[in-house]
């Protein structure tokens, strides 16, 4: 309604799709751009009747004044904007950088360890590392080759980068835990691992730096409406505590997250958002048999 | 001259009001109680006894002049009555709707001592909705001074500041986290106390008067509050971001997936839509409701699940019915409502389900002991009544704590409880910038916020060198509101004329 931005909302100036389910949008924010750093998200609406849906700043360009986010279609809303996001459209709203930053320095060699939607979420956190002097390995896991994204850029800014696929056919096979263990057992000196994805993902990892007493951080990522710390509704259990993760987090500390209850409440809403998400594929099909 | 009026002159009852039906109202999200109409709205203006020296306006937080706008719908002259308050309230039609006029205005009306006091906010509301159907609107002649205001938050304090600035010649911008402006009077209380529309007129007044609202911005994480004054150029910034973090109850079972604060079913429901078809966010509501709390957020809370067809919307709280802090309306529509108040009745844990959800609460009863703190007396657990309580959703209404926002990002300085410290004029640690509303006082009200923004204006004026002018305030500054004790007649700096 009566906003200047609303008005406008904001432009998408690149798309590119990494696979049926994976693509990148990259979204003009002059500001945000600027102020963005490794560890922070966004929260998007696609359209007035949207949902405010949480998306990790996966890049940010200060010079081309964009960000870049890297979204998997899991749902109705990620669904539609893989549909209706096209170059020069716009989103009707885009609010952030959202959240702490990571807390990145001073660490001599790190693991950055990427899964699923996570992949790309971990490279700005990659990036920083390497900014600050770290020895960087990155580990990636995707289900197979052809899903593999942004290798490049991952071995551009790490000084070893470890692709795992559930099948082999890139890099190692086995899931991300199985690369984390190699990067573990060739490196003793690692002070810090990071691990992005979805919750089984990172309590794994978690499970797999807990006996070296290796400092592991995670980044939350549980269902969220304002982003701002107003509802609670993204609140996870951290050791004793509750923490809001919009404004404690994303990032905490994994040998302290009570995963299953993450696990659990991200099931909150499951039967509306499978109903939605089907509602959604039949509107598309009529779609599609109205236009054709 | 006519008579004095006096309280056996006056009309003994209230002008009856149109109130929508229980049964009805309970499937809708329209408004309960409806608007005066023109002869009501006279029947109740002469129940005014025109006291000559009133005691309702020191009851009002930003003592609006409350005989002279009621003689001014006594007259006929809505217009007039509407420039009256005006003069101090900014928003009528949203104060006359949700202020506690029982503990300001009207607990004071002379009137109420023997009979029902002048129904002073529904008058208030009559004057705010006529002046939003006719378009009026105080805009005054504004001359630009050049100084250019940002304004953090835009909820009722932050409008109030915003539109002080506006007039006083500033180019203001608002900038809001969320994707529409309002605040509070926006996501938290529903269509049927507050509809939007209200809200969207009182924001085209905002913009009518030169006010920016520029949503999607979190000040702090976008650019920070130092950064407003020493990079985007602003001469002064009010901060006004509201308490909105919401507190659990820190017992077994809060984090359950049947378990929400308020904010959040609120949000939902109003801000996002969930309510109406066609919108994204979902909202699953059980069917039997249990609403921890008994202020205006928890009777919110019942009556929005109500009319998302809960069959069973239960209030649970520690006190009485006399301690309940919700507006006495409220508390008077949810009882119509159907909702079933538990008194003195506080949960000591919530129960699973087995699947990650609610399938009651455990309770006990408590009676009221000594007074605390607050002067309400504390509720004190009756020893072995524990006893369970079946429900299958939580609603947690039991307060909101400070924003951390703002605090994370600045070095501005916090109080021991997180709230931003200021001093008797809301200027806070930094130069230039002055906060109001909940972010100061914690959790309080509309008017209050309001009351706020435009102290913090007056400072702000100050602060910027600039006069106050009675074109547009009624009453002339106080010589010492002033920088350099200027004699208030000249009006030499700003130029402000009613066009
Ligand atoms: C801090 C954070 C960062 C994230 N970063 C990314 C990212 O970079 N790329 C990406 O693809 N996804 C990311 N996600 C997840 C993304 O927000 C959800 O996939 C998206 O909201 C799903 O919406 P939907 O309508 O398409 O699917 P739905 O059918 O609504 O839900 C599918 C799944 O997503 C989860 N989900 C639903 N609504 C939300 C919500 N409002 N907030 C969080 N999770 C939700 C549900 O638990 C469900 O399992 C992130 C989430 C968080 C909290
Ligand atoms: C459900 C409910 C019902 C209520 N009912 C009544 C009632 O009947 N009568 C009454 O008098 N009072 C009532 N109140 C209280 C009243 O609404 C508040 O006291 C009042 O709104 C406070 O105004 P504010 O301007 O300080 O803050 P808010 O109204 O909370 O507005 C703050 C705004 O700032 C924004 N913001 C926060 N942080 C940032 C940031 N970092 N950057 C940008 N923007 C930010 C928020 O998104 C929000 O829009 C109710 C409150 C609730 C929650
Ligand atoms: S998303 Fe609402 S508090 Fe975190």
């Amino acid at each position: 309604m009566s906003s200047q931005m609303d008005a406008s909302g904001f432009e998408i100036v690149a798309r590119q799709d990494f696979s049926d389910v994976t693509y990148l949008l990259e979204v003009r924010h002059p500001l945000m751009a600027k102020a963005a750093r490794a560890g922070q998200f966004v929260i998007v609406m696609l359209n007035d009747h949207g949902e405010r849906i949480p998306l990790t700043i996966a890049d940010f360009d200060r010079a081309r004044g964009t960000i870049t986010l890297v979204i998997q279609a899991v749902g109705k809303t990620t669904r539609e904007m893989q549909q209706v996001c096209k170059v020069g459209t716009r989103l009707y709203a885009l609010a952030g950088p959202m959240g702490e930053p990571s807390h990145i320095g001073g660490q001599r060699r790190v693991v950055c360890v990427g899964g699923g939607l996570g992949v790309a979420p971990i490279y700005p956190q990659a990036r920083a590392y390497k900014e600050t002097g770290a020895k960087v390995t990155a580990v990636v896991g995707f289900r197979n080759k052809d899903l593999v994204f942004w290798e490049d850029k991952f071995r551009a800014c790490c000084d070893e980068v470890i692709v795992c696929t559930d099948d082999g056919s890139a890099g190692i096979k086995g899931n991300v835990t199985e690369g984390l263990r190699q990067a573990i057992a060739a490196h003793p000196d690692i002070e810090e691992v990071v691990a992005i994805g979805p919750p089984v993902m990172m309590k794994a990892c978690a499970e797999t730096t807990r006996p070296h007493g290796i400092r592991t951080v995670v980044s939350l990522n549980p269902i969220m409406v304002d982003g701002t710390g107003m509802c609670g509704g993204c609140r996870v259990k951290i050791g004793e505590g509750i923490k809001f993760a919009c404004v404690d987090g994303p990032d905490f500390d994994a040998h302290q997250v009570d995963f299953d209850d993450l696990m659990v409440r991200l099931k909150r809403f499951a039967a509306v958002e499978k109903a939605a998400a089907e509602k959604f594929e039949e509107s598309c099909r009529i779609g599609r048999k109205a236009g054709g | 001259m006519a008579k004095r009026k006096t309280i056996r002159t006056i009309p003994r009852e209230r002008a009856p009001v149109g109130e929508q039906d229980p049964q009805a109202r309970i499937r809708n999200f329209d408004e309960v109680t409806l608007r005066f109409t023109p002869e009501q709205a006279q029947l109740e203006a002469s129940r005014c006894i025109e006291c000559p020296r009133p005691v309702c306006t020191p009851g009002c937080p930003v003592g609006v002049d409350i005989k002279g706008f009621i003689a001014k719908i006594a007259a006929n002259d809505l217009r007039g009555a509407y420039d009256v308050i005006t003069q101090t309230n900014l928003l009528p039609a949203v104060c006359g709707r949700v202020c506690p006029q029982e503990n300001q205005c009207e607990g004071s009306c002379v009137v109420g001592n023997q009979l029902a006091p002048v129904a002073i906010g529904r008058l208030e509301r009559y004057v705010g909705d006529t002046a939003i159907a006719e378009g009026w609107s105080s805009i005054p002649y504004i001359e630009p001074n050049g100084f250019k205001i940002g304004i953090v938050g835009s909820g009722p304090a932050g409008m109030a500041c915003a539109a002080d600035m506006a007039k006083a010649g500033c180019d203001v911008t608002v900038y809001e986290a969320f994707h529409v402006p309002g605040g509070v009077l926006r996501y938290g209380i529903p269509d049927f106390r507050l509809p939007n529309s209200v809200v969207d007129a009182e924001i085209r007044n905002l913009e009518k008067l030169g006010v920016k609202f520029v949503c999607n911005t979190l000040v702090g994480r976008l650019f920070t509050i130092e950064q407003m004054i020493d990079e985007l150029g602003f001469h002064a910034v009010f901060i006004g971001t509201g308490a909105g973090y919401p507190s659990f109850m820190g017992i077994p079972g809060d984090n359950l997936n049947g378990v929400l604060s308020a904010n959040e079913l609120l949000t939902r429901c109003n801000m996002m839509q969930a309510k109406d078809r066609g919108f994204d966010t979902p909202l699953p509501i059980g069917a039997r409701v249990a609403v921890i709390g008994a202020g205006n957020t928890a009777m919110d809370a019942m009556r929005v699940c109500r009319r998302l067809g809960a069959e069973e919307v239960h209030c649970i709280y520690r006190r009485s019915r006399a301690e309940a802090p919700a507006r006495i309306e409220e508390v008077h529509h949810a009882e119509q409502e159907g909702i079933d108040f538990h008194w003195l009745t506080a949960p000591v844990a919530i129960l699973d389900d087995g699947k990650g959800g609610v399938r009651g609460m455990r309770c006990v009863r408590m009676e009221l002991g000594e007074p605390d703190a607050s002067g309400r007396r504390r509720p004190v657990e009756v020893k072995g009544s524990e006893y369970e309580f079946a429900c299958d959703l939580v609603v947690v209404a039991i307060g909101t704590n400070a924003n951390p926002i703002i605090g994370q990002t600045s070095k501005i300085k916090l109080d021991k409880r997180g709230y931003i410290a200021t001093d008797a004029d809301l200027a806070t640690s930094l130069a230039g910038v002055y906060a109001g509303g909940d972010i100061v006082t914690g959790a309080a009200t509309v008017i209050k916020a309001m009351g706020a923004g435009r102290t913090a204006a007056l400072s702000m004026k100050k602060y910027l060198g600039l006069r106050d002018s009675d074109a547009v305030y009624g009453e002339p500054p106080k010589p010492e509101a002033t920088l350099f004790g200027l004699d208030p007649a000249e009006h030499n700096f700003v130029r402000v004329r009613t066009a």
